[in-house]
């Protein structure tokens, strides 16, 4: 029965800041209850401050635990990793700042997991502020970890396009129409990568990124099933509901939240040791996630504490 | 132009196959150096070379399948499959594309309707080619009509020719009859409350642009909330992310307080633009809340990851909320933050509702013929689909499949 | 006049547009519409921009209440505006992308602008927690059931899930929480979505043919 807390814990950085405070948001979550049973509802302020203790601490003193990949998101891995070498993907960063904590980490993922296959991969944006995002991964991701890979031969930017859904519905059928160039201004009958790519239906996947919209359900309607490519997909969790409904035949896989990138990552580490030392933040940021909703869990128990309290002395005479 | 590009697409071609048969081209000669003799290789043609015109079409598209040379069985001895082309009346056939090994299928989207057309598929391998012989002759033709979409035209028949029957039978001045949609009836209240606390009301018309439905739905909304706050003269705020939104927010203020009788009331900078980054947006929209504490928020539109947000902040100040978004994802934010929610179709149902007028009313009953044929459809469908598959009844396995081909948009 | 010739416009483009699906020689006619509205709206930046200036320095002018905020909201536009046009500081020129690395646009986003938008993103963790607090109580069935299942969900999105119910045997694995919490979303989740989906596509179409006959114009400011 030991056993398996060292099994799917490891506890680094300073054990005790972690006991400290775990004894006070403990300590603290024992206090309200006492204070629900005397049927009180707990200010908002208060929840607030739990919050933001249980997401602080394990990023000041990270806690990470073991992943493994569920089905929805193994699937989406195995079809990358199944793909045969130089089959072209295209990752679209549709997302801004406020979500790329959430989902850059799943980007770089992809970016990794494709470049290691060595397929070719086009990145392309349909949010204007997700164009800076792609430059990110490319800087942090590609350059430094594939030094080898050389732009326009084995990966192609396409930068951002205005038009939301309207680009899909050209690029569809013509990639040159809506991107004449790449973001360097390199005509795309130059680029080697487009050499055999005239359409969204010459490519052998397309991943999106992102959240909102135009986002995966868009890239769906407008590309995925109307031209018949297989799409996967890395989305906000808030948003994963949305996209069920779409798996598993218009969507192969889908990474909802950190927990999917956090799979996602854990399942290239276990296949390639070259990522065993890079960044992995969607495993980092698993620790602050799944303290955050034990302690919304404890909250809701509190709440119903309350309100049975309240409901009980309302029905004394 | 047309007329221009055919003729340097010809011009291309020409070029393109004295190029080719001259065996000038250096990365792919058809005849092997005789003084690198390791490498020669002749590979086994590909056969049945088809050529067919695609349906339902503008006559732009020619589908060209094969049957893949023998010799290409993956171990990378062919490297690739050149296509060729020729006009009926040329003589030498153009390279227009190549495919990677492997493939049996290529689709020509440069041909033009009318002209007839005819292919040759070479493999290629390191030093050598195998051409087919040449593709039986393809004319693509336009199509005017695309019978592939005929389930989607009747189906779209069918509920639109039930809106438009219920529109004309409410016009008659039958009485029709509408559940309550309790959102839709507190917004007098909501903002009765409002001037009777002597504070603004915030209205959110989403953050999508006007080509969004949902939006168009916020201000149709919009428009009637705003007769009724010129009426009652309270204060109304409308932030939006949008520039377009803006302006047509504007103009449907303007309209109703002229409607209402009062245009000395409406001004300009009743709906003001903010900015199209979304959670700049919503800094922004919860500073208003926070500083002039709205009596009443609608927040009626297409919303994302800010519904809570703004939501959540509007609860803080005690206003009174009402949601309503066709996002799903979003519906239990606003469920649990606002007081009224009104639920996806709900939203586009709100303007005729509130407008009471029997036309729009008659819109709503038209909707539900829809909701009653995908019912059928749904029961049907599960129950054939079960017993097809559990018992093995292909005749009911076969009523299944017609149900869903009938509901299939590819 | 006024509104009939917006009507006139917006049924026969509407209809025009409707029409095109079913004719293969009309289909590209949605593109070319997307594009018109793309044009349209970049030029309707300059309203919006303009807009913006205009409310934010005539508070600035007039020293009106919270003033402040207008200056770092003018100070910010045009910051980034005189940044990215003249594309300052950009290693590459002014021909390269206004997001090429080291540019100070790129520098400005990345430190500026990111952190910024996640701050706001990251309020969605205290805003979830309050509003669970509040909104998840055992009041009637209907909300013990929605109670029970956030639970499931919440728990099956933490490595906790599994830890409390891995010593459930394989065959009754469904029973497993994290299992359990892909069922909800996969079944009931689901068929709930589609029904609202099923909704807002008729929806859709029914607020779409008012529009276009013009029985729906309080859009365009008319209200009978």
């Amino acid at each position: 029965m030991t056993g398996w807390i060292p099994r799917i814990i490891a506890i680094s950085g300073s054990d005790i800041g972690i006991i400290i405070s775990l004894v006070v948001i403990g300590g603290g979550l024992a206090w309200l209850l006492k204070q629900s049973i005397k049927a009180g509802d707990v200010d908002r302020r208060i929840v607030f401050l739990f919050i933001f203790i249980s997401v602080s601490v394990p990023i000041l003193f990270p806690i990470t635990f073991s992943e493994t990949a569920t089905p929805i998101v193994k699937k989406l891995y195995d079809r990358i990793e199944n793909l045969p070498e130089g089959s072209a993907v295209l990752i679209s960063f549709d997302f801004d700042p406020a979500m790329a904590p959430e989902v850059q980490p799943m980007a770089d993922a992809f970016a990794r997991h494709c470049l290691a296959k060595n397929h070719k991969v086009i990145f392309m944006s349909l949010w204007a502020t997700g164009q800076s995002l792609l430059s990110t991964t490319l800087q942090n991701v590609v350059r430094p970890e594939f030094p080898e890979k050389i732009e326009g031969v084995d990966f192609a930017n396409l930068g951002y396009k205005a038009g939301n859904e309207g680009v899909l519905n050209v690029i569809v059928t013509n990639f040159r129409k809506m991107f004449p160039t790449d973001v360097n201004s390199i005509p795309l009958d130059s680029i080697a990568v487009f050499k055999k790519i005239r359409s969204c239906q010459d490519l052998d996947l397309i991943i999106s990124i992102g959240g909102g919209k135009p986002g995966a359900k868009e890239w769906i309607l407008f590309v995925g099933d109307p031209a018949n490519v297989p799409m996967g997909c890395g989305v906000a969790a808030v948003t994963a509901p949305q996209l069920y409904p779409y798996y598993p035949k218009q969507l192969l896989g889908i990474l909802g939240g950190i927990k999917g990138a956090a799979e996602y990552e854990s399942e290239l580490v276990r296949h390639y040791d070259r990522f065993a030392d890079v960044k992995k933040p969607g495993l980092r940021m698993m620790g602050p996630q799944t303290l955050a909703h034990v302690v919304i869990m404890a909250f809701i128990v509190l709440g119903n504490i309350s309100y049975f309290v309240t409901r009980r002395r309302g029905k004394k005479p | 132009m047309r007329n221009s590009r055919v003729k340097v697409n010809g011009l291309f071609f020409v070029l393109i196959s004295v190029f080719f048969y001259s065996g000038l081209s250096a990365e792919e000669p058809l005849i092997p150096n005789p003084e690198d003799t390791t490498k020669i290789c002749i590979p086994r043609p590909p056969t049945n070379v088809l050529a067919t015109d695609a349906v339902y079409d503008k006559g732009n598209v020619v589908n060209l399948n094969w049957v893949p040379s023998p010799d290409d069985n993956g171990d990378g001895k062919i490297l690739q499959y050149q296509i060729l082309r020729r006009l009926e009346n040329d003589s030498v056939f153009a390279l227009i594309d190549s495919v990677i090994a492997g493939t049996a299928f290529y689709k020509d989207e440069t041909v033009e309707s009318g002209q007839t057309y005819q292919y040759m598929v070479v493999a290629i391998c390191d030093g050598g080619s195998g051409p087919s012989e040449p593709s039986p002759p393809v004319t693509p033709d336009m199509e005017w009509l695309n019978f592939a979409l005929s389930n989607i035209f009747v189906i779209g028949l069918l509920i639109c020719g039930s809106v438009i029957y219920f529109i004309g039978k409410a016009k008659s001045g039958r009485p029709l009859f509408i559940r309550k949609i309790a959102g839709l009836e507190a917004v007098d209240e909501a903002i009765g409350r409002a001037t009777e606390m002597g504070r603004p009301i915030l209205y959110v018309p989403g953050i999508q642009d006007m080509d969004d439905v949902q939006t168009i739905a916020g201000l149709t909304i919009l428009g009637r909330v705003a007769r009724v706050v010129a009426d009652y003269d309270t204060k109304i705020k409308v932030p939006v992310s949008r520039s377009l939104v803006m302006t047509a927010s504007r103009e449907t203020l303007k309209a109703a307080y002229m409607a209402a009788g009062r245009p000395d009331a409406f001004n300009e900078n009743m709906a003001q633009y903010i900015t199209d980054e979304q959670f700049g947006y919503v800094a922004a929209v919860d500073g208003m809340i926070i500083r002039e504490r709205p009596a009443t928020t609608f927040f009626l539109g297409a919303f994302f990851a800010e519904s809570l947000i703004l939501a959540e902040t509007g609860n803080s100040i005690g206003a009174i909320q009402i949601g309503g978004t066709a996002n799903p994802a979003q519906l239990p934010f606003f469920v649990a933050a606002c007081d009224f929610t009104l639920i996806g179709e709900e939203l586009f149902a709100a303007s005729a509702y509130l407008s009471g007028e029997p036309r729009q009313l008659g819109s709503l009953k038209g909707q539900d013929v829809g909701k009653a044929l995908a019912m059928i459809a749904i029961v049907l469908g599960a129950i054939t689909t079960t017993i097809g598959q559990a018992w093995n009844f292909e005749f009911i396995s076969a009523i299944a499949d017609l149900l869903n081909s009938l509901f299939r948009t590819n | 006049m006024r509104r009939q010739v917006p009507l006139i416009i917006t049924f026969f483009i509407g209809a025009l547009l409707v029409i095109s699906v079913f004719i293969p020689p009309m289909v590209s006619l949605k593109e070319t519409f997307t594009l018109y509205f793309d044009i349209i709206a970049v030029f309707a930046f300059f309203l919006g921009g303009g807009n913006l200036l205009r409310v934010h320095l005539g508070k600035l002018y007039g020293k009106k209440q919270d003033w402040g905020f207008s200056l770092v909201t003018v100070a910010g536009f045009a910051m980034m505006l005189i940044v990215g046009l003249f594309k300052i500081g950009n290693p590459g020129g002014i021909a390269a992308s206004i997001t090429a690395e080291g540019s100070l646009f790129q520098k400005l986003f990345e430190y500026i602008m990111v952190p910024l938008g996640s701050t706001m993103y990251a309020l969605l963790a205290f805003f979830v927690a309050s509003a669970s607090y509040r909104a998840f109580r055992a009041k009637n069935r209907e909300a013990t059931i929605l109670l029970i299942g956030a639970f499931i969900i919440l728990l099956g999105r933490t490595p906790f899930g599994m830890m409390l119910t891995s010593w459930i045997p394989e065959q009754l694995s469904i029973l497993q929480i994290p299992n359990l919490a892909i069922w909800i979303m996969n079944g009931p989740n689901l068929a709930g979505q589609r029904a609202i989906m099923i909704g807002i596509g008729l929806g859709v179409v029914s607020m779409s043919i008012r529009i276009l006959l013009g029985i729906e114009r309080s859009y365009l400011g008319e209200d009978k």
